[in-house]
């Protein structure tokens, strides 16, 4: 027994004791749960075990109180109205709002933020970290933290332009299908049908085998390939706006299709659609990432996530977190724009009712 | 009636919760309520006054999201809110039971309709199935349903609606409860068929002496039904009184705009000499929907400054006229003339002059008004679009309109629809029809979504509207009252066809057409003897025949 | 029956209709290249006398449409040309590492059906409660996490830092059926994790919509018993939702499997596609991408029909 013992236990069964005697029901539960698991995890993993539990619980204070924080933060910045709203926000969702925030200060200003440049070669191939370089080095002797860095901007914001692109087709299409219905509406549901019906990973391979690897080409197949999830969506919502009388009126008004979808439709559309905009950002961005880490994404030197995955793979198997890192900074953002979604989805669906 | 005078349901400072935007709302403030054996209660208001949570909460039961919070349901003998949930269970489907609005959605639709009439007879072991079946089959000849011994071995999708309604007030009666919920059980159906299913519930609880609580919006229904009326209003009770004396003489001021009988008559209007033209002439039209024909050679005509309401149930094809006058359905034949021209069939190939000419009202504001667009928009649209209006003449033009539908202009310029109230928004979609300059509008039900009183200031508005601005006005409504106060002429419509038109006074006096005859007796009245004077008059046994001829 | 029958054969015809157009855009890809497949192949330093050599060898000589054809007709029974690197049929290649793919696949769906079926059911059960809120955060990581993510950490702490499975699943013929287990575990679980997330939020979804419907609720006003709503009112109306999506999850599974199977060196026929892609050998590339295709739409038909065989309304017609 050792101090950090005693302390961990006592910490956790004074908890518990607080919880019951507030009767917080579901506090008490998980701390005693967790107490009860840790005499187990303690016998088998020893001390280690019980250090993980601590640093895990840490780390997960340390991100609600973050998104408590930054909660509190945006309510008192913005105004009234939307304050309301964010008051109603998840921990997880404010957590997300934080992580986003956090990344697009680090792709927007990321040549101030990184030491280095993204392709420079400053010492030995994976070279251990020091005081210059915070993660070490990667393959080719470059500052992974500054790579860390520009990868934000650029594998975010690949993702951003070819979401954007898709959103673009998608969401104009969906609105005229919508609009006009009939037989454009017909052909534009088989068509997608037939898109929709080969997995999305497989069409970019078999496309970017016939037009090779560059950012243009990438953007355009990536965009062109979420374009039919966008119009599936698009044309449902606007199809539960164009069947409202107000849409009749306007149509027997004489109003042209443009006019519709402008005033009409889209401000009647536009919650789903951000919603669907994270969700599909989301998808776009991990197949931008699985991509480039088959070595058919981004190409080097271009600083980007997946393929610092994929080049720095071998250090995995003697037992270093180093090539975790930015498949990690993908998991991370994805979560977060996930968190932001579910809240925003839940919303709706909640004021539906 | 309730001779047997002892208590069986007592409910009192009930009070309920729901829950919204992350915090519970008190839904029911403390409501009482008292029910003898056999005694039938009717509990009316308008929708959110919290009839059918009060109905729940009489059987122990609160919906996912609702919460009882104060007061106490007391049956017989029994105190429902602290009973556990295992006990109160035992006492829903046996002692208590349910009968939902929609049948079509309550009936499981994988199972047959007896199976789900046993389950609860056969789960309380009050009868072995076969004799629950047979039981089944004696309660569906009870309520009057065809082929009783046939019909419970289908699905539900294999059976009409007013059917499956009387099939599932069988099944509350398979334990012979104490008492039955009945929330809102006509609402979904047509009058016609409404007045059977009422006939037999009517009956059916009568002759089992059940006691029940009969939840509705529609005052002639409870009439016919109720001992005792309650009414409530957003969650408390107004008053209560037996049914005979709410209706005569009602004290408090809510009850009395509900019970106003439409007040408002205006002269009719006879039509000018044979040989004017009129504004908008249907010539003899077929119109169909892919392969369903919907109307079949239907003609009438609409004169300048005159009302025509064109009457039917669901499924009639009134609306479908409408349809086809507007363009949205080109007629498959026959001819759509205005003022004497005949008009292009699609409205995409009409020219703006003529779709400005003909405009329309919609029954439900909520959908018919764009609810991000300002009201100033929504009106001055049509002024811009077609008279070409911009910046202070446009703006002239919106207050002008405003002040045309008595809504005042420096309030309402620039708020959106979901700010107004029901009757406030169906004036903004008057005004919006207006803005274009029309002379002849649509109004589609325009008045059957609001109450009683609201909609008579509508009708006199449009009453008013009609005689300043000369307009022809199509009435499209089931609704007989408020053809009686607005229109001139009538045409009756059933299965896509003219059954009967003409003036108004010839219409409502005998002899009628079949069709229009047992349109007009269908409609419930305020007379708490109208169910029986009208099944005399039917004979009984013959209503299912007369509603299907 | 009759009805029932007449919807399935349409559904049937329309998914093979797809498949068609599908290989015609396999196909007519090819066909974009800028140049041709001999130019791609030969490079840009290649002679008019070679380039003209190959083309005849691959039969470029004749029209599209007549290429398209015989390419059909050929992968109908099998044969999909040869490929462009090792001169070997592609369907040799391809046939053993298919196998090894379905393999994974199954493993994988043997495992994350049940757990994520019943975990779905719970935890729609339980709605609201903290157990339901822990799960919803957990699912949520684990669907936004990459699979490679997922895959080097397993191989990180449960081959690396404690040596219990093995980080590079290498096969062999002479391997005991629970070697085999034993060797392909951690792809498996890495395509487990992710599958049972996606799984677990769609019968969730599915299962609370469907308590919502107004007949459980007139069930349980019945004094129904709650495992008897369960059992005899949600389930029989639960089977279409939940064959939907089992089948929407396998067909996720079969595009998964090509990062998992890069992650794992796993000798399937993911990971030989991204390599026939990388050296743009086209048979191969046209013969991995129509099979992975042809499956996604053989599962979302089975869904389809899924449905349909136990929807109600269709099964007893009026």
């Amino acid at each position: 027994m050792n101090y950090f013992v005693i302390g961990y236990y006592a910490l956790l069964i004074g908890g518990s004791c607080l919880a019951a005697y507030f009767k917080k029901r579901e506090i008490f539960l998980v701390l005693f749960s967790l107490t009860l698991a840790s005499f187990v995890m303690g016998i088998v993993g020893g001390q280690d075990a019980l250090w993980a539990v601590t640093i895990a619980a840490g780390l997960l204070a340390l991100a609600g109180g973050t998104a408590y924080a930054f909660r509190e933060f945006l309510v008192i910045v913005s105004g009234a109205q939307t304050a309301k709203v964010l008051r109603t926000a998840p921990l997880t969702a404010s957590f997300g709002m934080f992580v986003i925030f956090t990344y697009a200060v680090l792709g927007i200003f990321a040549p101030a933020i990184a030491p280095f440049g993204e392709s420079d070669v400053i010492s030995q191939a994976f070279a251990p970290p020091d005081e210059v370089m915070l993660l070490g080095a990667d393959q080719l002797g470059r500052d992974m933290f500054s790579r860390l860095v520009y990868g934000a901007r650029n594998t975010v914001g690949l993702a951003l332009v070819a979401t954007a692109l898709a959103f673009v087709i998608g969401v104009l299409l969906g609105m005229v299908a919508a609009v006009k219905g009939g037989w454009f509406d017909q052909f534009m549901g088989r068509v997608i049908d037939v898109v929709m019906s080969i997995p999305g990973l497989i069409f970019a391979l078999l496309l970017l085998s016939i037009f090779g690897t560059n950012l243009v080409i990438l953007v355009i197949i990536i965009g062109l390939i979420y374009a039919p999830r966008v119009f599936r969506l698009t044309r449902a919502v606007a199809g539960n706006v164009v069947v409202m009388d107000y849409i009749e009126a306007a149509g027997l008004r004489g109003e042209g299709m443009w006019y519709l979808i402008r005033k009409e439709i889209l401000p009647n559309s536009t919650a789903p659609l951000i919603a669907e905009f994270g969700l599909e950002f989301c998808f776009v961005f991990l197949l931008v990432a699985g991509l480039s880490f088959l070595g058919l994404g981004v190409q080097p030197p271009t600083a980007d996530w997946g393929s610092m995955v994929r080049e720095n793979a071998t250090l995995i198997s003697f037992g270093e977190i180093t090539p975790l890192i930015p498949a990690a900074a993908i998991a991370l953002l994805t979560v977060s724009v996930n968190f932001v979604v579910d809240w925003m989805l839940f919303r709706s669906s909640g004021l539906k009712e | 009636m309730a001779n047997d005078r002892k208590v069986l349901l007592k409910i009192e400072g009930l009070r309920i919760e729901g829950y919204a935007d992350e915090k519970w709302v008190e839904i029911v403030h403390g409501v009482d309520l008292t029910l003898h054996r056999g005694e039938v209660l009717g509990l009316i208001g308008e929708s959110g006054a919290g009839k059918s949570t009060i109905g729940l909460a009489a059987m122990g039961f609160a919906r996912d999201g609702c919460r009882i919070s104060g007061g106490s349901v007391e049956f017989d003998g029994m105190e429902l809110t602290t009973t556990p949930e295992a006990d109160r269970r035992v006492l829903r489907g046996s002692r208590v039971a349910y009968v939902a609005q929609s049948a079509a959605a309550s009936f499981n639709p994988a199972h047959k309709l007896i199976d789900q009439h046993t389950e609860a007879p056969v789960h309380y072991r009050i009868r072995k199935r076969m004799e629950s079946q047979e039981d089944a089959m004696e309660l569906y000849e009870r309520l009057r349903l065809p082929n009783p011994r046939e019909i419970g071995f289908r699905y539900p999708h294999q059976v009409s609606g007013g059917q499956l309604q009387r099939a599932m007030t069988a099944m509350a009666m398979a334990c012979r409860p104490d008492l039955i919920i009945f929330d809102e059980p006509t609402t979904a159906l047509d009058v016609t068929t409404q007045i059977e299913v009422l006939a037999a519930i009517r009956d059916i609880v009568d002759q089992f002496n059940t006691a029940a609580i009969y939840i509705t919006h529609d005052l002639a229904v409870v009439a016919q039904m109720a001992d005792l009326i309650k009414v409530l209003l957003k969650g408390d009770e107004v008053e209560e009184a037996d049914t005979r004396t709410m209706l005569e003489s009602p004290r408090e001021d809510y009850t009395k705009t509900l019970w106003a009988v439409r007040s408002f008559q205006r002269p009719q209007k006879s039509r000018p000499d044979g040989d004017a033209i009129p504004i908008v002439s249907v010539d003899r039209i077929d119109a169909s929907y892919g392969a369903t024909r919907v109307l079949e050679d239907v003609s009438f005509d609409v004169h300048a400054g005159m009302t025509v309401a064109v009457v039917g149930e669901s499924g009639s094809g009134k609306s479908t006229a409408a349809r086809c006058i507007t363009g949205l359905l080109p007629p498959a034949k026959g001819r759509i003339l205005f003022a004497g021209e005949e008009l292009p069939a699609s409205f995409r190939a009409r020219s703006k002059d003529q779709l400005r000419q003909a405009q329309m009202i919609y029954q439900m504001a909520d959908t018919a008004l764009n609810p991000k667009v300002r009201i100033s928009d929504i009106i001055g649209r049509p002024a811009e679009f077609y008279g070409g209006l911009k910046g202070v003449a446009l703006k002239n033009r919106v207050d002008e309109l405003l002040d045309l539908i008595e809504l005042d202009p420096s309030k309402f310029y620039s708020r959106y629809p979901p700010e107004l109230s029901g009757g406030q928004k169906q004036r903004i979609g008057i005004a919006r029809a207006l803005a274009a300059e029309p002379s002849f509008i649509i109004c589609d039900e325009v008045t059957s979504a609001l109450d009683q009183l609201v909609a008579e200031g509508i009708l006199r508005l449009l009453d008013r509207l009609q005689n300043e601005l000369n307009l022809a006005y199509m009435f499209i409504t089931h609704d007989l009252a408020t053809v009686r106060s607005i229109a001139d002429e009538v045409v009756v419509m059933k299965q896509g066809r003219v059954v009967e038109q003409g003036p108004k006074d010839v219409m409502f006096t005998p002899p009628h057409h079949p069709y229009t005859d047992l349109l007009l007796s269908s409609v419930p009245e305020m007379d708490p003897n109208w169910l029986n004077t009208v099944l005399e008059e039917r004979g009984v046994d013959n209503i299912g025949e007369a509603a299907r001829t | 029956m009759g009805d029932v029958t007449r919807i399935i054969l349409t559904r049937l015809g329309l998914g093979l209709l797809t498949l068609l157009v599908i290989s015609v855009l396999i196909f007519g890809a090819v066909e974009l290249l800028p140049g041709d497949i001999a130019q791609a192949v030969l490079g840009q330093g290649a002679t008019e006398e070679n380039l003209r050599a190959l083309r005849t060898e691959l039969g470029l000589d004749r029209s599209a449409p007549v290429r398209y054809v015989d390419w059909l007709s050929g992968a109908v029974v099998g044969d999909f040309g040869v490929s462009l690197l090792t001169q070997s049929p592609v369907t040799d290649v391809i046939a053993p590492r298919f196998a090894n793919t379905l393999f994974l696949a199954a493993y994988a769906a043997v495992i994350a059906v049940p757990v994520a079926i019943v975990l779905g059911v719970i935890v729609a059960l339980l709605r609201n409660s903290l157990f339901d809120r822990v799960a919803n955060v957990a699912t949520l990581t684990s669907i936004s996490s990459p699979e490679f993510f997922l895959g080097y950490i397993l191989i990180l702490y449960l081959s690396v830092k404690t040596g219990m499975f093995p980080a590079i699943a290498k096969l062999s013929d002479d391997l005991t059926f629970i070697e085999l287990l034993d060797r392909t575990f951690l792809p498996a679980l890495t395509m487990v994790l992710v599958v049972v997330a996606h799984m677990m939020r769609m019968t969730r979804a599915a299962i609370i919509n469907l308590l919502a419907s107004p007949y459980i609720e007139m069930a349980r006003l019945k004094g129904t018993p709650a495992w008897k709503v369960i059992a005899r009112h949600a389930l029989p109306n639960a089977w279409a939702p939940i064959i939907n999506v089992v089948a929407l999850n396998l067909a996720y599974l079969i595009t998964g499997v090509v990062l998992v199977e890069v992650v794992f060196v796993y000798p399937g026929i993911g990971q030989l596609l991204v390599d026939a892609v990388t050296k743009r050998d086209f048979p191969v590339v046209q013969a991995c991408c129509l099979i992975f295709a042809a499956t996604f739409i053989l599962l979302n038909l089975a869904a389809d029909v899924g449905a349909i065989l136990t929807n109600p309304r269709l099964r007893h017609p009026k």
